[in-house]
């Protein structure tokens, strides 16, 4: 599941008539601007090393002009870059020739595009079909096969319909079932949700997260939209003028963004609906094993906390407190430990959303107990911990700069007003 | 420098040289055409036998019966009834005022010379589209084709070949065919670049993304491109009568010569007719066939 499957390796691109001419330039570590004043060459990209692995979605974000279009039009040479490598499981795709580029992408990378790219003459089914009538697949084998896909994206029924009579939603579905039906093992997505609607929009990120827990294509997905990125994503490259500045898991861009751009770029993200409780709850080491209330209030007694959560062998069994466990000793203190004792304190999931567990979390008195499906306790998740995670400036303090600079406001801006278009 | 007259009569080349300019480049022509006229004559021979085949089978066969293959033709692209009643009336009419025979010559040269230039148009509008050098050297001799005089090529075509229908053919196709190859070659330009890029990202080699992508979609200019190079052709057949066309145009000219005011009008009204009848079918069958592209953005 995680073998890295295409490894990108000190990728340039230089747009120009003469781009082999001025690299010297670039390499000396000119900035951009620098470089097109000089030779009128613009830098798409510097220095990309990128690994991504099988059967991930992984995201490459930035704003427009960051150079992320550029790069995924690499990964099938859509565009030639001016130096590096591109390895696809381990074949360089700078050494294939015209007609070994032609089978490369009719057999193992399929794109998704923002604008659809639909053929607008021909039907739906004639546009599914399209990829497998390029591969060479018969007319009849093709048509069952695009039947299959439309109804997995779920427009069965629309085959006969021509694209202009669809909405975006149903034409990039349309796309989506292209690029599945030539069961290329790679998917390049660019911007492929960015032209719909909000509500489509994540309707479309719900169906490409279902879809790929059973394809497990290895997907990679241009956005710059970061609530989308951080959605899909297992992982997050952040393009920046054409330069990588973090690449990373999605809690981590959150949680510890690398530069100011990166920060700038995350301050305003729902961070409750953004992160998993997984993220943010503490392992608890300590747990209370006895069987017995007299046992158990031993255990207690020795650790600092006035609370405890009960584990057996079975798994996590309930939460107990010092101060019912007290009175629980006054009655009888030999009594078997059971569902009598325990606190009325429901557990809560490791992948859930912490705005799904926001409301109880912050009603109970004690830290909540955390539980994935097989019943074992994995750490608890407390009303500061939550607090101090949402609270604006978190990830400033863990950042260590202060002091805003200039750039930073501009850069802010210009992430907000992305995200609003 | 006391003579000023360079300043108002403008410094000409002598009399002599221009003579002699026009001399050996009339010689070269004559002598070429007299060296390749035969061979040029014959290049062109299965073109003219087709060309006069086809007049005689729109000639000998009974009107309804053209009548009929016409209407059918006409209701197969348009699909519409109100078009296909005016083009039997306009028919009938022709027919009527004694215009038949004529209109069926010029109709087959019409055909003809729309099938040849669509048959080279639309090729060398690709090549355009392809290769930007090409479009370098192909847009200054347009240009010219469509600027140039008819009656000007007309001259050495009829030096090379005589007079008759081919020479008549070439010099439509030369004044009609334009259009066909700019707007060929605008369409393809225009092609969606993300669809184009889609094909390509799907493998399409450079034949595959022109027959499935760039034809396809360039279809609404080059279907207005034939459509003008009708027009053209059309409004050519009175020249080209000039060098020996039959058809509709000779009439006209016989009463330009006479001052025949109704001949002239009858027959210009016929190639009106005739004009209306291939634009509005050519119109309706190409919307017809694009309605689906409308709007796919």
């Amino acid at each position: 599941m995680s073998d890295t499957l295409i490894e990108v390796k000190g990728l340039y691109k230089l747009f120009g008539p003469e781009p082999k001419v001025h690299m010297p330039l670039v390499h000396e570590g000119l900035s951009k601007d620098e470089i097109l004043a000089r030779t009128g060459h613009t830098l798409g990209l510097k220095d990309i090393n990128l690994t991504i692995k099988e059967g991930d979605i992984s995201v490459i974000m930035g704003l427009s002009g960051s150079g992320k279009s550029t790069l995924i039009r690499h990964f099938n040479r859509l565009i030639e870059p001016t130096e590096g490598q591109i390895l696809v499981g381990g074949i360089d795709v700078m050494t294939l020739s015209a007609k070994e580029l032609e089978e490369f992408r009719r057999h193992r990378m399929s794109m998704v595009f923002q604008r659809f790219g639909l053929l607008p003459h021909r039907t739906v089914l004639d546009n599914v079909t399209f990829g497998l009538t390029i591969q060479g697949v018969r007319k009849k084998e093709a048509n069952d096969r695009a039947v299959e896909w439309l109804e997995t994206v779920g427009l069965a029924g629309y085959e006969n319909q021509y694209p202009a009579q669809l909405s975006g939603g149903q034409q990039q579905r349309v796309g989506l079932a292209r690029a599945l039906a030539t069961n290329a093992d790679i998917l390049l997505m660019d911007e492929a949700f960015s032209a719909l609607d909000p509500l489509i929009r994540s309707e479309m990120q719900d169906q490409l997260i279902e879809l790929q827990d059973k394809l497990q294509k290895t997907i990679i997905f241009i956005t710059h939209d970061l609530d989308e990125a951080l959605r899909l994503g297992n992982n997050i490259a952040i393009l920046k003028d054409g330069e990588l500045v973090q690449d990373d898991k999605p809690e981590e861009i959150l949680l510890n963004p690398a530069t100011d751009y990166v920060e700038a770029f995350v301050r305003d993200v729902n961070r409750a609906r953004a992160l998993t409780v997984e993220t943010v709850m503490q392992p608890q080491g300590f747990r209370i094993t006895a069987t017995t209330i007299e046992g158990a209030l031993k255990q207690m007694r020795a650790h600092k906390d006035d609370y405890a959560f009960h584990v057996t062998e079975d798994g996590y069994q309930g939460m107990l407190s010092q101060e019912s466990l007290e009175e629980y000793y006054q009655e009888d203190k030999t009594a078997a430990l059971s569902e009598v004792h325990y606190e009325d304190l429901e557990p809560i999931a490791p992948d859930a959303a912490l705005e799904a567990v926001l409301p109880e979390t912050l009603a109970s008195d004690y830290p909540v107990p955390v539980v994935n499906e097989e019943g074992d306790f994995m750490g608890s998740l407390s009303r500061d911990a939550l607090a101090e995670i949402l609270s604006p400036d978190s990830s400033s303090s863990e950042g260590g700069n202060d002091g805003a600079k200039p750039e930073e406001a501009d850069e802010e801006n210009k992430a907000s007003t992305t995200r609003h278009s | 420098m006391a003579d000023a007259s360079w300043l108002t009569k403008f410094p000409q080349l002598d009399r002599l040289d221009l003579l002699a300019i026009r001399k050996t480049l009339d010689g070269a022509y004559k002598a070429f055409s007299r060296e390749y006229g035969d061979v040029i004559e014959g290049f062109f021979h299965p073109v003219l036998s087709f060309l006069v085949w086809f007049e005689k089978l729109l000639i000998t066969t009974p009107w309804p019966i053209i009548i009929l293959v016409i209407g059918a033709i006409v209701f197969y692209a348009s699909r519409s009834w109100k078009l296909l009643v005016g083009v039997v009336i306009s028919l009938l009419l022709v027919g009527y005022f004694g215009m038949w025979e004529d209109t069926m010559s010029t109709l087959s040269m019409i055909t003809v010379c729309t099938l040849i230039s669509i048959l080279l148009g639309i090729p060398v509008g690709i090549g355009m589209a392809r290769s930007d050098r090409f479009q370098k050297i192909m847009t200054p001799i347009l240009d010219v084709m469509q600027t140039m005089p008819a009656f000007v090529y007309l001259i050495p075509v009829v030096m090379l070949l005589g007079i008759g229908k081919i020479p008549g053919l070439i010099s439509v196709v030369i004044y009609a065919i334009p259009p066909v190859i700019r707007l060929t070659n605008l369409g393809i330009r225009l092609v969606d670049k993300e669809v184009l890029e889609a094909a390509t990202a799907f493998g399409a080699n450079g034949w595959q993304r022109l027959f499935n992508v760039q034809i396809p979609l360039a279809m609404p200019n080059i279907m207005a491109g034939i459509n003008q190079t009708i027009m053209m052709a059309l409004a050519m057949v009175v020249v080209a009568s000039m060098i020996g066309v039959k058809g509709l145009g000779q009439p006209v000219l016989k009463s330009i010569q006479n001052q025949y005011f109704t001949l002239g009008l009858f027959n210009g009204l016929a190639i009106v007719a005739l004009a209306i009848i291939f634009d509005r079918v050519s119109q309706a069958y190409a919307k017809r066939s694009q309605k689906h592209m409308k709007g796919a953005h």
